[in-house]
């Protein structure tokens, strides 16, 4: 069913229209033509600069892959902070304790650091709990500061994550397990699930049709395939997140939560238990923070302290700020429009230019000056592109603030109710009027006494 | 816990109505029963580590040489944290938003000063471009040939200070100017994302110049007694500053209309003093401590890299933190006290835990004291 | 007048003076509030001293006086947004003194706030389902989990077809489907009352309900206000407005530098020497 956004045509304000019920093919339609257009202008892009077949198809893999990691984590945040208003800047902290716990469930007792040596699922399902746990921990005493505090109180529970992980003194512990250390933890890499699902009857044919397919086809080498498989699994994921969240958003829960980001104190004062959903709904959303992590870094050979630094949290806010916190279908695209043209797309560029003439880059950006070869500051930005992608990153971000606050595709918009909210019997449903004394209204025919 | 120490801090975790006076005052003037057991157990705590120093002094544990170096590093990194905090302090009670992109001054002054040191101190041993951009490739000149120290360069070292102070004050300005200006009237959110956003660009603008290689700066400094001289120079000009920008709260018309700000903005502005024109003293002042900081947290340690302020960012935010936001003398209370834990904890941690240390104090004062240990009674 | 709701106010006051002694609290034959020698303080300054009254059930009672009384403190220590250093409050039999806001509410004593505060990115519609208490929805688990969701649906129905009914009982019902943040300020204060009439309560304390809102609203407020009394809710009323008070209260409470003044008949505090001494000035 997709009953569209019923709008209270008063055009007055630029308030959001209400949406009655979830429009999945207006939503999923938006979603795709994004990543369409996003495909269509790389792959032109990089015909045009004569770039390798397999180099553009591996690039579409890691942006979509970035993506649906992006927008499990975009999606997350969104639970916290655009539906409950709860200001969470710990996010890679979770990702971090997830991928950490699910690597020493199931890293080889003999490997060192060393592990249990569980199945990969196992460790998945070790890795939520443990995200959640820690959630859990911090919510608790957390619950009721104001939101800059609570952001420096996630922050810091970020950092001291990171700081034990790197920490020389926990590397190796009694028994051989640990953390690593700076030179991280090895465990079974998650996107071996890809050759569990060869292995198996239906599935298996399934997958080996699907690489066959690309590797026939598309002239796409095997390991690219395998990649897309994975990638495909994360965006069924991101479906299922994506699903969850949309149920929780038209419910009753959705609109305690949406409460307590308006105004807790009313909330409270109405008799609602906001603690507890709060508790409830941080928990919930550092478990799903934990899954994108053990996702992302689980399909490394080594997962490192390198990989939970705050900036990876900022990519995520980036992602939701670009989507507009509070929106699904925007934490999608947002996450997915980070990830190919802030995260990814400045690499990509810098092969287009680079296939269109030779960079002769300077070593420092005063060579560039003094150089003969008038190209000479070009090129160095070019070969600089890793920063600048940084600079594009904070520039994203200030702008939006000061122009867009609200995000690209702005607030949320849902209407959170299980069910239809208009007039049940709808006698006079069309007698709109704000008049501001409001004397007249319509004349409710059916009010009691 | 008593809720009563604890409802008033959240009713507006969602950011939207910022300042609910009723909870504001009540978190002011609870009696904060909860609050005091936390209070309490961390002075038992105090008390069984001091104790716990005691007996290894006494049993041979530690050296006492061992523990006066510790107190000494603590002092130490507590000045150029002070001087940080304080312009970190000022900005989040009179702008009122968390500065992300504090750290990042800090990284503007550092090298924004050692690149003029670089050129008075290094002129003619190499060119301009490396000198300017203090070494950015490794091929060039040592830091040993430019031989920067405070007894051989003490010239070059103090226009070197001058311009850090001044570059990262006009770069704080054009900021300013260019964002949190258009911002004035938005949440503390809102100014808190778009100060990450500075902070990112501000840091990589630094890395596309100056490249983002971590490398030596100064020549090695002499010991002038137990310490070495870059040491001294630090403290003794952090010192001199703080001092100075006492007198300045104090005795100035100025100073005072700033204390009036931090402490009561609303106040402050219905009896007339000049917002904007305390706004940019506000920058003035934070910048150019911020970038002292910097300048001479690379003439202690010998080297710089673009992450410099960065990793200092969460050990200032602990340190105003501790000492309540806005107050600025709690600031500094607070910077002695994170100088102290960092370095004092050594004692039981490890060098790569210390910092966690101060990260979970500063977690315990947000959540059970949040305005501070010196608890708002004396803003300012 | 801008906030009574701020101690800061009610700290200028000066306590130097006794409260009166006769002001202790009346017997009422059927009491469904009881406050009781309640005391508040915020750091040095006693903002609630001693304070004792009751209110009987199925009456309209106004709580009244100067800035600074000690009329919202008292309100915010009887709801739980403050805790009590001292004293007691009953509520229908039961002892709720420093309870949270959402048990004493989930008691059945609701309260609405001086500024009014709606939910400004909800709908009108999205604000009355919210203050049915007991949702079953409002677990996450039965609002997530295929199968479990039957009931909720069925019960949103039907608190659907009640917020309908209530938002035409207060003419309200053309705004169904506009966000709060749109509404006028009086519209906002029906709101708030419709609202919070929807948690089924047994007793509303108003805050200050008139502050704001314009006359033709006003009248329509009291209005309401008088026919859920004849259905049987009991209303404590902070007002400024010492006529509407005078007016459409049967029992008056008048608070006076963190005391109960004096209590009785609108009639009899009229006649009070004290009370027009200390708050109504010269002015009757």
């Amino acid at each position: 069913m997709s009953t569209e956004t019923v709008a209270d045509s008063d055009g007055e304000d630029n308030a959001p229209a209400p949406m009655v019920r979830p429009s999945w093919f207006a939503d999923i339609g938006r979603i795709a033509a994004v990543v369409a257009v996003t495909y269509v202008f790389f792959m032109g892009l990089g015909l045009l600069a004569g770039l390798n077949v397999n180099f553009i198809m591996s690039f579409l893999q890691r942006i979509t892959f970035y993506g649906a990691v992006f927008a499990m984590g975009a999606l997350a945040l969104n639970l916290h902070w655009g539906y409950t208003g709860m200001f969470n800047i710990g996010v890679v902290g979770f990702m971090g304790v997830g991928v950490y716990a699910m690597s020493f469930v199931t890293a080889s007792p003999d490997a060192s650091p060393a592990g249990l040596g569980l199945p990969i699922p196992v460790g998945i399902l070790v890795g939520f709990l443990a995200a959640c746990l820690a959630g859990l921990v911090i919510a608790l005493p957390a619950l009721r500061v104001r939101a800059d505090y609570f952001a420096i109180i996630t922050l810091g529970f970020s950092e001291i994550i990171r700081l034990l992980a790197v920490s020389g003194s926990l590397r190796t512990l009694p028994g051989g397990y640990g953390t690593g250390g700076g030179s991280g933890i090895s465990a079974p890499r998650t996107d071996s699930v890809v050759s569990w699902l060869q292995s198996k009857p239906v599935t298996g044919e399934l997958t080996d049709g699907i690489i066959w397919a690309g590797v026939n086809l598309g002239g796409v080498p095997d390991s690219v395939m395998e990649n897309y498989v994975y990638t495909g699994i994360l965006i069924g994921i991101v479906i299922l997140i994506f699903l969850l969240l949309t149920r929780i958003a038209y419910s009753p829960f959705g609109r305690v939560l949406k409460a307590i980001r308006e105004d807790e104190l009313a909330a409270r004062s109405l008799g609602k238990r906001t603690d507890r959903a709060k508790v409830v709904v941080f928990v919930l959303g550092c478990g799903l923070m934990g899954l994108a992590g053990m996702l992302w870094l689980g399909k490394r050979t080594l997962v490192t302290p390198n990989h939970i630094r705050p900036i990876w949290t900022f990519y995520i806010f980036v992602a939701l700020i670009v989507g507009g916190a509070g929106s699904n279908t925007g934490s999608v695209i947002g996450g997915f429009v980070f990830a190919a043209f802030v995260y990814d797309g400045p690499d990509f560029l810098k092969r287009v230019i680079e296939s269109f003439y030779e960079v002769q880059s300077p070593p420092t950006i005063a060579d560039a000056f003094v150089s003969s070869n008038p190209l000479a500051v070009i090129d160095y930005l070019v070969n600089s592109m890793d920063e600048i992608k940084y600079i594009i990153l904070g520039l994203v971000l200030i702008v939006l603030m000061i122009k867009r606050p609200q995000g690209l595709l702005g607030h949320r918009k849902e209407i959170a109710a299980a069910v239809d909210l208009s007039r049940p019997s709808t006698p006079s449903d069309g007698a709109n009027s704000t008049d501001e004394s409001a004397t007249t209204g319509s004349a409710g025919g059916e009010s009691d006494e | 816990m008593s809720r009563e120490s604890l409802t008033g801090m959240g009713e507006n975790i969602s950011g939207g109505r910022i300042s609910d006076s009723a909870s504001a005052v009540r978190n002011r003037l609870s009696p904060t029963s909860g609050a005091d057991i936390v209070g309490l157990f961390v002075a038992l705590l105090m008390v069984l580590l001091v104790l716990d120093i005691v007996r290894r002094l006494v049993t041979g544990g530690i050296a006492y040489t061992k523990l006066l170096e510790y107190l000494w590093w603590g002092l130490r990194d507590a000045m150029y944290i002070a001087l940080a905090a304080v312009g970190l302090s000022m900005t989040y009670s009179i702008l009122q938003f968390a500065n992300f992109s504090h750290g990042d001054l800090i990284t503007t002054g550092a090298f924004g000063g050692w690149a003029a040191a670089y050129l008075v101190g290094g002129w003619g041993l190499a060119s301009v471009g490396e000198l300017v951009l203090v070494r950015a490739t490794s091929g060039g000149v040592s830091p040993g040939q430019v031989g920067l120290q405070v007894f051989a360069s003490p010239l070059a070292i103090l226009i070197g200070m001058v311009v850090a102070g001044a570059v990262t004050v006009l770069v704080a300005l054009a900021i300013d100017r260019l964002v949190y200006k258009r911002m004035r009237d938005q949440g503390g959110i809102s100014m808190l994302i778009a100060s990450v956003g500075v902070a990112l660009a501000l840091r990589y603008f630094l890395a596309v110049i100056f490249t983002n290689r971590k490398r030596g700066v100064t020549a090695t400094a002499p010991d002038v007694g137990p310490f070495t001289a870059h040491e001294l120079t630090l403290v003794i000009i952090a010192f001199a500053l703080i001092v100075g920008l006492h007198l300045l709260l104090q005795r100035t018309k100025l100073g005072k209309s700033m204390r009036a700000m931090a402490d009561n903005k609303d106040l402050a502005l219905i009896t007339g003093i000049p917002t904007e024109r305390v706004i940019t003293a506000t920058w003035i002042i934070g910048a150019a401590f911020a970038g002292i900081s910097g300048y001479l947290i690379v003439l202690d340690r010998g080297s710089v890299s673009i992450n410099l302020g960065w990793f200092l960012l969460l050990l200032i935010f602990a340190a105003v933190i501790l000492g309540g936001i806005g107050s600025i003398y709690g600031a500094l209370v607070g910077s002695l006290i994170i100088g102290m834990t960092v370095n004092v904890s050594l004692i039981w941690l490890p060098s790569d835990l210390a910092k966690v240390s101060a990260f979970i104090l500063m977690i315990l004062i947000l959540v059970f004291k949040p305005n501070g240990l010196l608890g708002g009674v004396e803003t300012t | 007048m801008s906030s009574a709701d701020s101690p800061d106010l009610e700290s200028q006051r000066d306590d130097a003076e006794s409260v009166d002694e006769d002001a202790s609290a009346r017997s009422v034959d059927d009491a469904v509030l009881e406050v009781s020698n309640l005391h508040k303080r915020f750091g040095g300054i006693v903002a609630v001293d001693d304070t004792s009254f009751s209110v009987e059930r199925g009456s309209i009672t106004g709580l009244i006086g100067p800035n600074g009384a000690g009329k919202s403190t008292t309100f915010n220590c009887i709801t739980g947004v403050y805790e009590p250093e001292d004293g007691s409050v009953t509520f229908d039999g039961t002892d709720i003194t420093g309870w949270e806001p959402h048990q004493v509410a989930n008691q059945g004593l609701v309260r609405t706030f001086q500024i009014a505060r709606e939910f400004p990115e909800m709908t009108v519609l999205e604000n009355m389902m919210l203050a049915p208490k007991d949702q079953l929805g409002e677990h996450l688990w039965r609002s997530v989990l295929p199968g479990a969701r039957g009931g909720v649906v069925e019960q949103e129905r039907e608190l659907r077809d009640q917020a309908w009914e209530t938002l035409e009982f207060f003419e309200i019902d053309h705004l169904a489907e506009e966000y709060a943040m749109n509404l006028s300020g009086g519209q906002r204060k029906l709101l708030d009352l419709a609202r919070a009439l929807q948690t089924d309560p047994e007793m509303l304390m108003l805050d200050e309900p008139m502050a704001g809102v314009n006359p033709t609203l006003e009248e329509k407020i009291l209005d309401r206000i008088h026919a859920l009394r004849e259905d049987g809710y009991t209303f404590l009323i902070v007002e400024h407005d010492m006529d509407l008070i005078m007016e459409h209260c049967e029992h008056v409470i008048v608070m006076h530098q963190g005391g109960v003044l004096d209590e009785g008949t609108p009639e009899v505090i009229q006649s009070n020497e004290q009370v027009i001494e200390a708050y109504l000035g010269g002015e009757v």
